[in-house]
């Protein structure tokens, strides 16, 4: 069938890149500068990724960014798991007004703020330090997560809060005992966009770690080794090979949940 | 679970904000400080690095901020709309500007395109062939902007990428040109936006009842009438949400002009707002004319923010 058929070619064309990239991190360097390029290689080499992880620091650069999009990763999701469960569940003054500035946030081009966000973290001497990349991503990432996180909140009836109550449970055993379990696969969806957009940080790593190298990410490591003059395509498809899997295996595992997520987000 | 519900808004959305809900549980103690309790994190973090900093950018666009201030040489001194003057006089402003704008709505148009039409194309295909086009949608999502950015770079380059040697193109540079180079952005912005729009309107369509459909086709619509007439305007909701999201994304565009164009281009010419802004305040020291360009594409997010909200309030939905 003509579909079936359209469907798999361009499934082929969506997954030529990042087969391209994972086969030219396995080709030896001849192979790449041949001027010849083929689409599979007869001597696939480690050469490449040596030449990766005997970069200095690299280690280190891969390490904080998984602890950059980490710590993002789990403060956002308790911060705006609060937040949400207050605009749902409570009635008071200004929360509507509260609700559209959480929209309004979303819109906010966090590229603009970099300069004065660069003043406010020397200003806190929080340059040259994972503070710097972490901070500013878990504010950037809240107010989508509590716009996100409100169907999942909201999805849970009231007559279970009730029942909680009267069995003699507190607020906060409530809370975090009943509610928390119910809506974590809300939080997994929204965990995706935190982790992806403090993964992929490439901004802010390069305007706030300076001088301090030691305290850079993935992204900067990266540049070692394309120079747009002359690039060492061999070490820059190495280097994006494992900048991507974890990214990749992220999404392979929540992948279902992302998808009934979008569904819930989308819904209100 | 809920992406059975998801078109639910569509059908129902008018009729159900008519009803006045009960007001959870809760709400009925006056003066309960419970929420804002829960609300305090996420407030002293968006006010601090947020709120606070949007304060800053307008602030420092109002002075005159340079590498002389920031190091104390010179005392700052207030410019008042000098900075907006010296900007808005400058033609490059203005070209950027121009660029900016017409780079990301092709970008939101081909996103949209490409996204709702493998979102339906996904719903006529069998399990097998479905798999296969999630799964690389899903990888194409995953990749990060810069990893992203120098895999096309070398799909596409002169000496040694596979591209030119299939088109037969031998060492033409695609970003060379100022519109191939833009092109090129483009691509790759598309292949890593397209899959959120595809699986979003997906789950939309999933939850459209299959008889409706069913009729559709029985009274001999076209693929594109049952898209334009039938499900279109179900999928309104999720349309308008993927819309909003990929203008703000598309609008933004940093690390993948940054990488692909080097910094913007020869002389410039693929710069957009967002990296025009950060090569005049890191670049050049002018911190100043950095955040008003800062400051002007706030404001222009801010109009497309405000017909949001009135497109959702006409709907009537409840906040």
């Amino acid at each position: 069938m003509a579909a079936e058929g359209s469907a798999l070619l361009i499934a082929v064309v969506v997954a030529f890149p990042l087969y391209w990239m994972v086969l030219s991190a396995f080709k030896p360097a001849g192979e790449i500068e041949s001027g010849e390029p083929r689409p599979w290689t007869l001597a696939p080499s480690l050469e490449s990724f040596r030449r990766v992880f005997e970069q200095r620091e690299f280690g280190r650069y891969f390490l904080n960014s998984l602890v950059v999009a980490g710590s993002v990763v789990i403060a956002s999701a308790l911060i705006a798991f609060l937040a949400a469960t207050a605009v749902t569940r409570f009635r008071f003054r200004f929360r509507t007004t509260l609700l559209i500035m959480f929209l309004v946030a979303q819109m906010v081009p966090v590229e603009a703020l970099t300069i004065p966000l660069f003043f406010l973290m020397r200003d806190f001497g929080q340059l040259n330090t994972l503070g710097a990349l972490i901070l500013p991503h878990i504010a950037f990432s809240l107010p989508f997560a509590i716009w996100m996180l409100r169907g999942f909140v909201k999805a849970v009836p009231e007559a279970l809060e009730e029942a909680a109550y009267l069995d003699g449970a507190s607020r906060s055993r409530f809370l975090w005992q009943i509610l928390f379990p119910l809506v974590l696969p809300g939080l997994v969806a929204t965990s995706v966009f935190s982790f992806i957009s403090a993964w992929n940080d490439f901004l802010f790593a390069k305007s706030f770690i300076i001088s301090d190298t030691s305290q850079s990410t993935l992204p900067m490591a990266l540049l070692v080794f394309y120079k747009p003059e002359e690039p060492d395509w061999g070490g820059v498809m190495a280097a994006s090979t494992v900048m991507t899997i974890p990214v990749l295996i992220f999404f392979v595992l929540v992948q279902r949940r992302l998808v009934s997520g979008l569904g819930g987000a989308v819904k209100d | 679970m809920a992406a059975q519900e998801t078109a639910e808004p569509a059908v129902a959305g008018r009729a159900g904000a008519q009803v006045t809900r009960k007001p959870p549980a809760r709400a009925r103690q006056r003066g309960d400080r419970t929420p804002w309790l829960y609300l305090a994190p996420a407030l002293v973090v968006l006010g601090g690095l947020l709120v606070y900093p949007i304060y800053q950018l307008g602030l420092i666009s109002l002075f005159r901020y340079t590498q002389a201030q920031v190091s104390g040489g010179e005392p700052t001194t207030f410019r008042g709309l000098g900075n907006y003057a010296e900007l808005f006089g400058d033609p490059e402003f203005w070209q950027v500007l121009l660029a900016t704008v017409v780079f990301a709505a092709a970008c939101v148009v081909s996103t949209l395109a490409v996204g709702c039409a493998l979102a339906v194309l996904l719903t006529r295909v069998r399990a097998l062939p479905r798999l296969a086009l999630m799964l690389a949608a899903l990888g194409a999502w995953a990749t990060p902007a810069i990893t992203g950015s120098t895999v096309w770079l070398f799909l596409f380059d002169p000496d040694f990428g596979p591209v030119n040697r299939v088109l037969g193109l031998g060492d033409h540079s695609w970003t060379y040109g100022r519109y191939s180079a833009f092109f090129l952005v483009l691509l790759e912005v598309v292949w890593c936006s397209f899959p959120f729009v595809m699986v979003t309107v997906y789950a939309g369509i999933r939850a459209v009842p299959e008889e409706v459909l069913e009729a559709a086709a029985l009274d001999g619509a076209s693929q594109w009438r049952i898209w334009r007439s039938v499900l279109a305007p179900m999928l309104r909701p999720i349309l308008v949400v993927v819309t909003i999201q990929s203008v703000i994304w598309d609008f933004k565009v940093f690390t993948q002009i940054y990488v692909m164009t080097n910094g913007g281009g020869i002389a410039g010419q693929n710069l957009v707002l967002n990296v025009y802004a950060y090569q005049k305040a890191f670049a050049s020291s002018e911190y100043s004319l950095g955040s008003a360009i800062g400051v002007v594409m706030l404001l222009i997010l801010l109009v497309i923010t405000l017909v949001y909200l009135r497109l959702l309030r006409r709907r009537g939905e409840e906040l």
